[in-house]
Formats: structure tokens, C-alpha cells, sequence
């Protein structure tokens, strides 16, 4: 009888524990939603801060420790050189007007996909992407292929005295064809969200086509577009292959930031080479910065007609 | 203003939307739209607005051709069933959008734009939001927005596509009131859509009944309701009893059984008798036109509803007064006090 009581006794008391055990564990999975062993938990952490910190912080780290690694007067005499200040003038030059090309084409890329309906509308979308998915140094070479001395607008390119290749305009040419998808990429999805009903609305208040784009429109996809420009122009300024290609490597005229880095490092001019190069990563940095806060701001104001 | 759409017909793809429609609205009409979805009524509406054209066909508004012009010239004050406000601007905003743009010669003064403004956020009594953003607003909030947006243009006609379609019923039912008094008070020819009956027959003047791109009756309210003019009429509006007969030499025979029922001036053949639920009388075993077992009953307020076992095979619901109670398992006679019988399976 005693035993048995002290049974039940020991026996509720174990089972009080192990439901206390297993509230609290209720809870704390309630509470973070992670039911993951610690130990796994602090190793995945460590894991990927080990894999971010040797392959993006530490050569950050690095190029700007050789940028500076003879001090701060060398490092600005190196930008100061005519041949960096040219690659910085021509890489501004080449990303504005691939830009600016690129800000039209989306746009109306982008409005003719998500507003109407039409024949071959699934090929043209991947067709957009086609840009993605070939390499670079393809792309620039089929630029020589059209406008090179042997191609085929070469021989009329030449009888009128056009330089394309080897120029600003293939340079241009070349960055634009690279960096064609990401106006229309950030608004293809945006401006399908959205759809017509808002201009169909201002339309019937008697709204003409070009008031309708600029009331109500571009204010709609403003931070989608300039979202695309952003990575468009990071893109662009950084892009190597297909400008490598085109370019010619004329030093002082048609070399571009990419393409300094590449010959200055040839020639063993660290502190310049990595001067320029801290140039390009202090703009992925920056570009890095203005996306954050353009996501949090495309974030808002979704589906606010619907409901 | 007065609408006139003469043999519209739209398809997309093969599917027609519209297939031959012809439709008169009259002067400060308050016109329902009604149907199931898919049956055009939506497209008509678009059509009139400008905001889709038809493969064939004429709209003139006060006999003037309506197609030669776009949405823009037409005037057309157009409630969108998701209100569509821009999401960017400040309710003023959206509703001072239609005078902003107005071309510069007839543009009114900023003074002068306000103050319609004012008038119109009271008209719809929401002067207290004029700072808010679309996003902050209630589903009835933006609705009456919407529809002050679309006045502010002084419109010839007002057309509302499912104008209480997303809102909950509650505020249907208000909104529906203050529609219709709404009306009365500025008396522009309007159309809505809906394909809730109790919303056309409780807000319009005329409803205009539509099924598969064509128009099946324009009636009032009373006309659909009491003297259906097509089979699908009954079936859509009010709640009825169906049952497939047989018209032959004068009898009326649901199966192989003879309905003691008037056949005058009925074709013979395969045919549709409709009955309204509360229509069927309820007596003693033999003594109506059908007979039927009461398999289930459920008591709903003044009305009790039983679902009967018909001899035949069929079963019907039935709405009967309270006043006699059935139970399930009891034999009854049954008698249509109204009825109507369509040609056709």
C-alpha cells in the first residue's frame, strides 16, 4: 500500500517534471520558432559568417589595405594620374549613356509586356533575359562581328569614316547590350502587380496618355525604376568582358575603370591598380546601401486596391 | 442623357461575350446590370465607358455616336469594382485628379477646385479623410471615395461596375441605401453591375437581366421578379423550384403522372415548370397537384422549409408558413398557387 502510493507519488512527480520540461520547451519554440539543437544553430551562424568573411569582407578589406599601402598621397596621385582620369571620365561617360538607353527600353519594354496582350509577348520576355545568359565576352565579340573591319557593316562603316569598334560608341554599344535586363526586369513584375485599372480610372477622368504616364504611372513605379538604374549602373561601370573585347585597350582613350585595373596590375603598379579598383568597390558599397533602402521602399504600398 | 446600344456584339477568342445586345437607358435612370459572371454584363458596362470597344455594333449617347470618341472625350464618371484609387495621392488628391487635368483653358483655379472638392468629400461624408492615403481606408471608405472621384467630373453618366461587390454586408446594405438616395439627390443616368439580385431589385428603377452575352429581360424590379420572361429568369432571380415536364394534348405530366394544371396556349413538348418555393401550397395527402413525403424540416423565422420526396422521384424544397407544422416522414399534397411554364428541357 505505501509502496504503492509512493509509487504513484515518485510517478507524478516525474510526470509533473516532464510536463513542465515540455511546456517550457513549447514555449521557447513559441518564442523563436527555432527548434534547431543549439549547437547546430551556432555552427550554421559561424558557417556562413566564416564563408562572408574571407570571400566578400576580406577582399574588400584587402583592396583598400593596398590602395592605401603607401600612404594617402600616393593613393591620390594615382587617381590624379590623365590615364586614371580618363578611365574615370569614359566609365561615367559609357555607364550614363547605357543608362539612359536602357531607362527608355525598359520602360517601354516593360509597359508593352505588362499592359498589353500580344502574339510571341513569352518569347519576348526571354528574350530579355538573353543578355544574362550569355557571356559577356560573347556579347562584345558579337559586336565585332557586326561593326568590326571584317564584319559585316565594317566595309560601310569605314567608307563613311565611323568608328564604332575600338571607340566610345562600341564601348556604349557593348555595356548597354550587358545591362539591357535590369530596368525591365525590376519592372516587369511591379507594373503586372499593378495592372491597367489605375489608368483605365484616370483615363476615364479624362486624363490624356501623357498626363496619364506622369500622374499616375511613373509615380506608381518610381522606385521600381530607379531600382533598374541602380543595378544597371553598377553593372555597367563594373563590367569587364564584353567592354574588353570591344574596347582595344587604347591607354588614355578608350580604356574604362575595369580595364586600368586589369593593365595596371599587368604592369605591377599595385597602389594605382588597387586605387581604382577601391573606386569600383566603394560604388558596390554605395550601391549595396541605396538597394536596401529602395527594396524597403518597393516593399510598401503593395495591392492597396485590392482587398 | 440617354444611352442607346443597338446589336453589340464582342468577342474574345471564340467566346462572345456579347452576342447581339440591345438596351435603351432613359434619362436620370437608375439602371441594374444583373447576371451571373461571364454573362457580359461587366463588358457592356466597359463598352459604354470607352474602355473596350465592341467587334459590332452601336452606342450613342443622346443620339450621338458614342464610339467615335474615347474614354477620355466621353465624360463618363466609371466606379471601378476594386476602385482603382491612386494609390500615390492623398484622397483630395484623388478626387480633385479629374479637374487637375482638365485642358488649361477650362481648367478651373486652385480656390475653385477646392472648394468642389469640399463639396464632393461631404456629398460623400468623408471630409475628415481628405489627408489620408488610400492604403489607410476601410473597403466602404474607398468605395465612397471612388465614387466622389467619379462625380468630381460633373459626369453624363455614372457607371459602377460591382460598385459593393468586395465590401462586407453589412456595409452592402448601407452603402446600397445611400446609392440610392445618393441618385435621388443628383440624377445622372447611371448603370451598375451586380450579380447579387437582392442589390438590383432593392436599388434600381429598371433591372436588366443578362445571361451568355445576351439580354433576357428588361423589367423593373417588380416585372423580374413577379412575370420571369425566360426560364433562366426564374431560376436566377428569387428562389424556385424547377421540375421537368411534359406538355402533350393539353396535360401537363411531370413523369408519367398528369398535373391537374392549366396547359392553355402551351407548345407541346419537353418543358421547365417553375414554381417560387413559398408559391407551393401545402395540404392533405390527394388533394393537390403533386405528392410528396417530408423528408427533413428546418425552421427559418416566419417560415418553415421542408424538403419533400416527390412521388415521382424528385426532391423539392418548399418554403410553408408556420402555422400548420410538418414533420418529417408526413405525406402531403401539394399545390402551386402561381406558376409558370417554360418551353424547352
Amino acid at each position: 500500500m505505501t509502496m504503492q502510493i509512493a509509487d504513484s507519488v515518485s510517478l507524478s512527480a516525474s510526470d509533473a517534471e516532464a510536463r513542465a520540461k515540455a511546456r517550457a520547451h513549447a514555449a521557447a519554440a513559441r518564442n523563436n520558432l527555432r527548434t534547431e539543437p543549439r549547437a547546430v544553430r551556432i555552427t550554421i551562424i559561424t558557417l556562413a559568417v566564416l564563408f562572408l568573411t574571407v570571400f566578400v569582407v576580406l577582399p574588400l578589406v584587402v583592396v583598400f589595405a593596398q590602395a592605401f599601402s603607401r600612404g594617402i598621397l600616393a593613393y591620390f596621385a594615382a587617381l590624379a594620374d590623365p590615364e586614371a582620369l580618363s578611365a574615370i571620365r569614359l566609365t561615367l561617360l559609357v555607364a550614363a549613356i547605357s543608362v539612359g538607353l536602357n531607362l527608355v527600353f525598359g520602360l517601354v519594354a516593360a509597359w508593352a509586356i505588362a499592359k498589353f496582350e500580344f502574339p510571341g509577348k513569352t518569347f519576348l520576355i526571354t528574350l530579355i533575359d538573353l543578355p544574362f545568359s550569355v557571356s559577356p565576352v560573347i556579347s562584345g565579340l558579337v559586336f565585332v562581328l557586326l561593326f568590326g573591319a571584317q564584319g559585316y557593316f565594317g566595309g560601310w562603316l569605314r567608307d563613311h569614316d565611323i568608328q564604332i569598334l575600338f571607340a566610345v560608341p562600341g564601348i556604349a554599344l557593348a555595356t548597354t547590350f550587358v545591362t539591357f535586363p535590369f530596368v525591365a526586369r525590376a519592372l516587369i513584375p511591379l507594373m503586372q502587380e499593378q495592372g491597367t485599372q489605375e489608368e483605365e480610372a484616370a483615363i476615364s477622368l479624362g486624363a490624356s496618355g501623357l498626363q496619364t504616364f506622369f500622374r499616375v504611372t511613373l509615380p506608381n513605379i518610381k522606385w521600381g525604376v530607379l531600382y533598374g538604374v541602380l543595378l544597371c549602373n553598377a553593372r555597367a561601370m563594373g563590367e569587364f568582358g564584353a567592354v574588353s573585347v570591344v574596347s582595344g585597350h587604347i591607354r588614355g582613350e578608350t580604356n574604362t575603370m575595369p580595364l586600368l585595373v586589369e593593365i595596371l596590375y599587368n604592369e605591377y603598379q599595385f597602389v594605382a591598380a588597387f586605387a581604382i579598383a577601391s573606386l569600383l568597390a566603394m560604388l558596390a558599397l554605395i550601391t549595396l546601401i541605396a538597394k536596401t533602402i529602395l527594396e524597403r521602399h518597393l516593399d510598401e504600398g503593395h495591392d492597396v486596391n485590392d482587398n | 442623357m440617354t444611352i442607346e446600344v443597338k446589336n453589340l456584339v464582342k468577342k474574345f477568342g471564340s467566346f462572345a461575350a456579347l452576342d447581339g445586345v440591345d438596351l435603351k437607358v432613359n434619362d436620370g435612370e437608375l439602371l441594374a446590370l444583373l447576371g451571373p459572371s461571364g454573362s457580359g454584363k461587366t463588358t457592356l458596362l466597359r463598352i459604354i465607358a470607352g474602355l473596350d470597344w465592341p467587334d459590332a455594333g452601336e452606342v450613342s449617347f443622346n443620339g450621338e455616336d458614342a464610339l467615335a470618341q474615347g474614354a477620355r472625350e466621353r465624360h463618363v464618371g466609371f466606379v471601378f469594382q476594386h476602385y482603382a484609387l491612386f494609390r500615390h495621392m492623398s484622397v483630395f488628391e484623388n478626387v480633385a485628379f479629374g479637374l487637375r487635368v482638365q485642358p488649361r483653358a477650362v481648367r478651373k483655379d486652385e480656390a475653385t477646385i477646392r472648394a468642389r472638392v469640399k463639396e464632393l468629400l461631404d456629398l460623400v461624408q468623408l471630409d475628415w479623410l481628405a489627408d489620408r492615403y488610400p492604403s489607410q481606408l476601410s473597403g466602404g471608405q474607398r468605395q465612397r471615395i471612388a465614387l466622389a472621384r467619379a462625380l468630381a467630373i460633373e459626369p453624363r453618366i455614372l457607371l459602377l461596375d460591382e460598385p459593393f461587390g468586395a465590401l462586407d454586408a453589412k456595409v452592402r446594405k448601407e452603402l446600397r441605401k445611400w446609392l440610392r438616395s445618393l441618385h435621388h439627390e443628383i440624377h445622372v443616368t447611371s448603370i451598375f453591375v451586380t450579380h447579387d439580385q437582392e442589390e438590383a431589385l432593392e436599388v434600381a428603377n429598371r433591372v436588366v437581366v443578362m445571361d451568355k452575352g445576351r439580354i433576357e429581360q428588361i423589367g423593373s424590379p417588380d416585372d423580374v421578379y413577379e412575370t420571369p420572361a425566360t426560364a433562366f429568369v426564374h431560376g436566377f432571380i428569387g428562389e424556385s423550384i424547377e421540375l421537368p415536364v411534359q406538355v402533350e394534348g393539353g396535360v401537363i405530366r411531370l413523369g408519367d403522372r398528369p398535373l391537374n394544371l392549366a396547359a392553355d396556349g402551351l407548345a407541346p413538348g419537353a418543358s421547365k415548370l417553375f414554381v417560387r418555393r413559398h408559391d407551393m401550397l401545402v395540404g392533405p395527402p390527394g388533394s393537390g397537384a403533386l405528392e410528396g413525403a417530408v423528408q427533413h424540416v428546418r425552421n427559418f423565422g416566419p417560415v418553415q422549409r421542408a424538403e419533400v420526396a416527390l412521388s415521382g422521384g424528385e426532391t423539392i424544397e418548399i418554403d410553408a408558413p408556420r402555422d400548420r407544422e410538418l414533420r418529417a416522414g408526413d405525406t402531403i399534397g401539394l399545390n402551386p398557387r402561381r406558376y409558370r411554364i417554360f418551353a424547352g428541357a
